[in-house]
């Protein structure tokens, strides 16, 4: 993914985003009628991240974890009630209104564009980014047809489809340039095809010009295969911070063993009994983490006898990022979206 | 516009934090007016996807009003109310109904967050899309005049002073329309506010001031849109006196002036929080 003058840009260390002892707590809601009260959350719980220069940073966690309002403070969108926000030298809780200047943010949602045509949201937001005209229009088009979306540039993104109505978000947060992407779910809904897309036109501003990206995701898969760094969240608190290698190095001596049986398990065969509670049980599927002789001894006793009659599919697996976020105790029980 | 020293760069010394470079140098900020150029611009051509509520809605309800006050109304004087009225009701339909429910629906949704979170001076946000909600009553409010002078027998000469009186009660509508938009904690309140004041100005501007309690009548000089009615509704007159129509449509003006203030205001509140 990453080319090598985006290595010589992370290599030189320069801090582009260093955020210490970030807190926000939302307060108690009162119920109302019709309406349950919530106790008091904390969204953000001293959270302390750097981000280098010429990096994608990702976010990772299940939903409420707090990925979302860390954003928010990271864009000047939202105060935090303490800590600190270093953009590129500028200090951001100070400062919010210099944000906007410093960086480009892709949000979840799309309702301020969404009745503009692909074009005329990307020339816009161009515009409102400090282009003039002939600037604007000169990178929306580079921008539309980087992205692949020359064809339908004439067409209001509400009547696009979720995946390319992303796509023009992102060409509208493209436009402009800016050292620092802070992109929220890019490729939600996206296809293969606009996925390749997006990252491609991302490490081509790293390479030319280190453009740094922090990403929220709660995508495994693309978390392991674009992030250099990942701080895994966890009701608000980061919960380990490294590249998606090193934290799966701490999880190694795992192996991931998935039983899919045909109709429901043979508890009467006892080695499989004595594995049940070891198991996460999802319908007929069963997800263990073991110690690679245990994963061994369970795949020799389901492929043989009387539980193999039982069984359906198995797979054996080395750690995902799922995997390090299940062993690091986080909270959310059904774990992160692979997809 | 990446203002990192190039001694950061590979090669130089590494602290154990990382160094710590001086502020990099911000990129310049959006100006006012290409910005507003620029909103108003988007907000227009919003027309083309959502016509029909934009566009025409107002239009019908305003020439109903008409046919049926047509039964009801007796003496020039009040056709030329009604008229007026109707013609009013058009800007106070689009630019404060449906500008405050634009603005409440972005602000529940988080559509905000993308102007916010651009170097865009929040006047023109305001005025981009309150300019853009009163350029749509145009084609509606002259439709609704020349039906309305049409139907009631009325005079077409002065039909022009609408040119000065939907903008100027447009200002004032939609700066209302967008600070209740903006400033409202729900979306639905947002909705309710809009049309509170759509059906204010429908009820006080429409019905002939002539039949009205006094205590209606202080409600009604305390509306805005008000002002834009009785601007047009004394120019049917042979002889209009001009300095009142001058003065009612700087009323107008004031109001537009102030609301948009508070409208700024409100989106600058509502922007960060």
């Amino acid at each position: 993914m990453s080319t090598r003058a985006a290595q010589a840009f992370r290599d030189s260390g320069e801090v582009v985003c260093a955020v210490r002892g970030l807190t926000k707590t939302y307060p108690a809601v009162r119920a109302r009628r019709g309406a349950p009260g919530t106790p008091e959350v904390r969204a953000t719980d001293d959270v302390r991240l750097e981000v280098r220069r010429g990096e994608i940073f990702g976010l990772l966690g299940p939903n409420g974890a707090g990925k979302s309002t860390l954003v928010r403070q990271l864009t000047g969108l939202m105060r935090p009630d303490r800590g600190s926000v270093e953009i590129l030298g500028h200090d951001i809780v100070r400062h919010p209104e210099r944000a906007s200047r410093l960086l480009a943010y892709l949000g979840q949602e799309s309702t301020a564009l969404d009745e503009l045509t692909v074009s005329l949201a990307a020339e816009t937001t161009g515009r409102l980014r400090g282009l003039d005209v002939r600037r604007a229009r000169a990178e929306r088009d580079a921008v539309l047809d980087e992205l692949g979306l020359t064809e339908i540039a004439g067409r209001p993104l509400k009547k696009l489809s979720g995946g390319q109505r992303r796509l023009a978000c992102v060409a509208a947060a493209l436009v402009g340039e800016r050292p620092l992407l802070v992109l929220d779910e890019p490729t939600a809904a996206m296809d293969p095809v606009a996925r390749r897309a997006v990252w491609s036109a991302v490490d081509r501003r790293r390479g030319e010009r280190g453009t740094t990206v922090v990403l929220v995701t709660h995508n495994v898969i693309e978390a392991e295969t674009v992030l250099d760094r990942v701080a895994v969240l966890d009701r608000g608190r980061v919960i380990a911070c490294d590249s998606p290698s090193g934290l799966k190095e701490r999880v190694a001596g795992e192996v991931r063993v998935e039983l899919v049986w045909r109709e429901r398990a043979p508890l009467d065969v006892p080695e499989v009994a004595a594995l049940r509670d070891r198991a996460v049980e999802s319908g007929r599927r069963w997800t263990l983490r073991l110690a690679p002789d245990e994963a061994r001894a369970v795949v020799s006793t389901v492929t043989g006898g009387a539980a193999f009659a039982a069984l359906d599919d198995f797979t054996l697996a080395t750690p995902s990022l799922e995997d390090v976020y299940m062993a690091l105790g986080g909270a959310a029980e059904q774990g992160l979206v692979k997809a | 516009m990446s203002a990192v020293p190039t001694e950061v760069l590979p090669g130089s010394a590494r602290a154990l934090d990382g160094p710590v470079v001086g502020p990099a140098e911000l990129a310049p900020p959006a100006r006012l007016w290409p910005s507003l150029a620029a909103v108003y611009r988007a907000q227009l051509s919003r027309a083309r996807v959502a016509r029909i509520p934009l566009l025409f809605v107002a239009t019908f309800q305003s020439v109903g009003i008409m046919i049926m006050m047509r039964g009801v109304v007796d003496g020039e004087g009040e056709a030329q109310a009604v008229v007026a009225g109707s013609s009013v009701v058009v800007v106070a339909f689009v630019a404060l109904n449906l500008l405050a429910q634009y603005f409440g629906q972005l602000r529940a949704t988080g559509g905000l967050d993308h102007y916010a979170t651009l170097p865009v001076p929040p006047a023109a946000v305001v005025l981009g899309a309150a300019g853009a909600y009163a350029s749509f009553t145009v084609p509606g409010t002259l439709v609704t005049a020349v039906f309305g002078c049409v139907l009631f027998g009325l005079p077409l000469t002065n039909l022009w002073i609408l040119l000065a009186v939907i903008p100027l009660a447009g200002a004032a509508l939609s700066g209302l329309g967008a600070a209740f938009g903006l400033l409202a904690p729900r979306p639905e309140l947002a909705t309710l506010l809009g049309q509170l004041g759509m059906s204010a100005a429908l009820l006080l501007g429409v019905l002939p001031p002539e039949r009205m309690p006094e205590i209606v009548r202080f409600a009604r000089d305390l509306l805005p849109s008000t002002y834009g009615v009785e601007a047009y509704a004394r120019t049917f007159s042979a002889s209009p006196e001009w300095a009142m129509v001058a003065g009612d449509l700087a009323v107008c003006a004031g109001v537009g002036v102030i609301s948009l203030a508070a409208a700024t205001w409100a989106y600058r509140r509502a922007a960060v929080r």
